[in-house]
């Protein structure tokens, strides 16, 4: 639904939220946003948070942080399987065109050798193996990650651009069920934040 | 333990107990930087005014390119022969160009890939600067075989394409092995490279002013906005892709090395040759990394992201392929005596005493005998000496290349073939083109790119860590990692 947002906006400078034009629609929030200073802190609030039993939450960090993703509770990134797919296809691939083209279509004898073998079209295989793997892994993240999206609402958080420097910052979105505007802004005070910030959408 | 007390003259073969050594860890980053200092250190390289030096020498890199550009052209609209082709020696310096760009790349592969895999987290300093070495270099190497077909309109028979003669290639060949071992290795190399790029594009997009940046960078970054979940994603995803080009970075000089092992030529056919090539080719590839490194640390001022820490490393990795490379030659010596086959032991007195003798003392001078001074620390750490000691295994390793190649078949079965090779005109300027296409990249790669890869920076700094108490940047060195022995 939030992809949505985008195409809402007339003004294509938005995408890359910058000189952004006073947004009309500025009553619903979004969520809320505590900030954190150092990786210790943030930690801490992800593992409390993760407790409470928040479902629609994230961590913001200009690196990844080590460890966390199992102090917020996170399954298994499913990038294996996407990689996994693509190996699986890059080496039958790779023996399917060599048996193909040297055996079915065209056979040609060179140098008294088989027209197919599974041992000559291996180093072919096993290349188109590795090919189509790294597609798998490298559009597998692209994928699970549901990337590209130029623009998304945690970045008109004023503070937005030190996220990428030094900062880190949790927001829990308003859609999720525990969320209670005036309860969650008192529990994420306690958890050691530097601030905690209503976002508007 | 009683019974060593009862005879006080025999010691215990084994301490009481075990007493653990602390050896704290070289920092990877010196002075104890903060996080936003590593930004502001690598987004200031792209984000300053152009400097008057990266001008100038970005003119005279486009000039030398255009020696390549020029070399080409004549070719194309000449033939081949202008490459001094001829027999006996067919594969003239084309081949020999194209193997030494392909090995130079391997250094990349290796630090972004296998020392991933191995945990050494020095890597992140010069990973993306060698990544981005690698690209470029296999796009120098690409030139030679693609314009050695001749007829370069006709280059895309290579790959298994439907055609109006309705013929294939032949798989059977090494040649075809290596259309399919050296494409894969350029777009995994650059899937690689650009994504490890995507958390530091998107710094640049956050800090970016001028309109055009903000486009440049916020296309380039995809929405890149550090979200834990992604993170998961993305660090899953770069530990498959490390573990991906790991067989892949070995299989292509090996596939490479096929080129020649396959053929029955004394010289070439030898089982040695895949993982001689392979440490030869990352030897190359560090003196080539160590080329580039050393005089943009001086320039930028990078001396707490590259410390001597990491020069030493790689001084140390060029020590051990080096040596590698010199129990190869000697090995191939040796096999081809103990193997009483007179071709090859011919083959390999000739190459060493024969015409070429120059070359083969060059070979030996450079790759083996120029790496041992890292031996020594005072030339380690001398960065002038170091330098000097990479351009040698850099002039060493292709020199390596032309002995294997021209020799063998400057000097095959039948005397009345043999020839004394020289190249062309064209052959020279073509390949120093191609150092003018190399810096003319890799000039616009530190202009426009994070040069480092500051999001991997700020991972392995102490302050990442958030099972440590961090108070503030004053604590120093004592919340180092410790390590344990």
């Amino acid at each position: 639904m939030r992809a949505l947002h985008m195409g809402t906006i007339t003004n294509r400078n938005v995408l890359f939220n910058f000189e952004r034009p006073p947004n009309r629609n500025m009553s619903k929030t979004y969520g809320l946003i505590a900030t954190f200073g150092n990786t210790h802190s943030l930690y801490q609030a992800a593992e409390e948070i993760c407790e409470a039993g928040f479902r629609h939450w994230d961590v913001y960090s200009p690196f990844p942080v080590h460890g966390l993703e199992g102090a917020m509770g996170l399954p298994r990134s499913k990038v294996p399987t996407f990689t996994l797919i693509g190996g699986v296809t890059g080496f039958i691939t790779g023996m399917l065109i060599a048996w193909y083209m040297g055996e079915f279509d065209f056979p040609l004898v060179v140098g008294g050798k088989p027209y197919f073998s599974p041992i000559f079209p291996f180093p072919v295989a096993y290349e188109m193996t590795i090919l189509l793997a790294s597609f798998g892994a490298f559009f597998g993240m692209f994928i699970t990650n549901r990337l590209p999206r130029h623009h998304h609402p945690v970045m008109d958080f004023k503070k937005w651009p030190g996220i990428t420097d030094d900062q880190f910052l949790i927001l829990l979105e308003a859609r999720d069920e525990k969320f209670d505007l005036d309860e969650t802004r008192k529990f994420l005070e306690t958890l050691k934040s530097l601030e905690v910030v209503e976002l508007k959408e | 333990m009683a019974y060593t007390e009862e005879i006080p003259l025999v010691r215990p073969v084994v301490l009481d107990e075990v007493r653990q050594t602390h050896m704290p860890r070289k920092p990877l980053v010196e002075n104890n930087r903060s996080f936003h200092w590593i930004t502001e250190k690598i987004c200031r390289i792209v984000e300053e005014k152009t400097p008057n030096w990266w001008w100038v020498c970005f003119l005279v890199a486009g000039f030398v390119a255009s020696f390549t550009g020029v070399g080409l052209f004549y070719l194309v609209s000449t033939g081949v022969g202008v490459w001094g082709l001829r027999g006996p020696v067919y594969w003239g310096w084309a081949i020999v160009n194209f193997v030494f760009w392909i090995g130079i790349g391997h250094a990349g592969t290796l630090i972004s890939a296998i020392l991933c895999l191995l945990k050494q987290k020095w890597r992140t300093s010069i990973n993306r600067t060698a990544e981005a070495m690698t690209i470029f270099a296999v796009m120098c190497a690409g030139i030679f075989p693609l314009f050695h077909v001749g007829r370069i309109w006709f280059a895309w028979w290579l790959f298994p394409l439907p055609n109006a003669q309705g013929v294939w290639p032949n798989f059977r060949s090494p040649l075809e092995w290596d259309v399919f071992a050296v494409s894969t290795y350029f777009m995994v190399s650059l899937l690689f490279w650009y994504m490890g790029m995507l958390p530091d594009l998107a710094t640049l997009r956050d800090r970016a002013k001028k309109t055009w940046r903000k486009y440049f960078y916020g296309v380039l970054a995809m929405g890149w906005r550090g979200s834990c979940r992604h993170w998961a994603n993305y660090e899953m995803a770069y530990l498959l892709l490390a573990g991906l080009s790991t067989p892949l970075v070995l299989s292509v000089h090996t596939i490479v090395s096929f080129d020649f092992a396959v053929a029955n030529l004394p010289g070439w056919h030898t089982t040695i040759f895949p993982p001689y090539f392979v440490a030869g080719a990352i030897f190359s590839g560090f003196g080539m990394v160590l080329t580039l490194i050393l005089p943009l640390r001086s320039i930028y001022g990078l001396h707490d992201l590259i410390t001597q820490y990491h020069i030493d490393n790689m001084c140390k990795i060029t020590l051990a392929t080096g040596s590698m490379v010199g129990y190869g030659y000697a090995m191939e010596f040796f096999i081809s005596w103990y193997g009483a086959n007179p071709y090859e032991g011919f083959a390999f007195i000739n190459r060493a005493f024969g015409p070429y003798w120059w070359a083969y003392l060059i070979m030996i001078s450079c790759n083996v005998i120029s790496p041992q001074l890292f031996w020594f620390r005072w030339i380690r750490e001398n960065t002038a000496l170091v330098w000097i000691v990479s351009i040698f295994v850099n002039i060493g390793m292709w020199f390596e290349r032309f002995v294997i190649i021209v020799t063998s078949l400057a000097n095959e079965y039948i005397p009345a073939n043999w020839d004394y090779f020289t190249p062309t005109v064209v052959d020279i300027f073509t390949f120093i083109g191609t150092f003018g296409f190399f810096s003319f990249m890799f000039l616009l790669f530190i202009r426009f790119l994070p040069l480092m890869a500051m999001a991997e920076i700020k991972h392995v700094i102490p302050q990442a860590d958030p099972h440590m108490h961090h108070e503030g940047p004053s604590h120093g060195n004592h919340h180092e990692p410790e390590r344990t022995l």
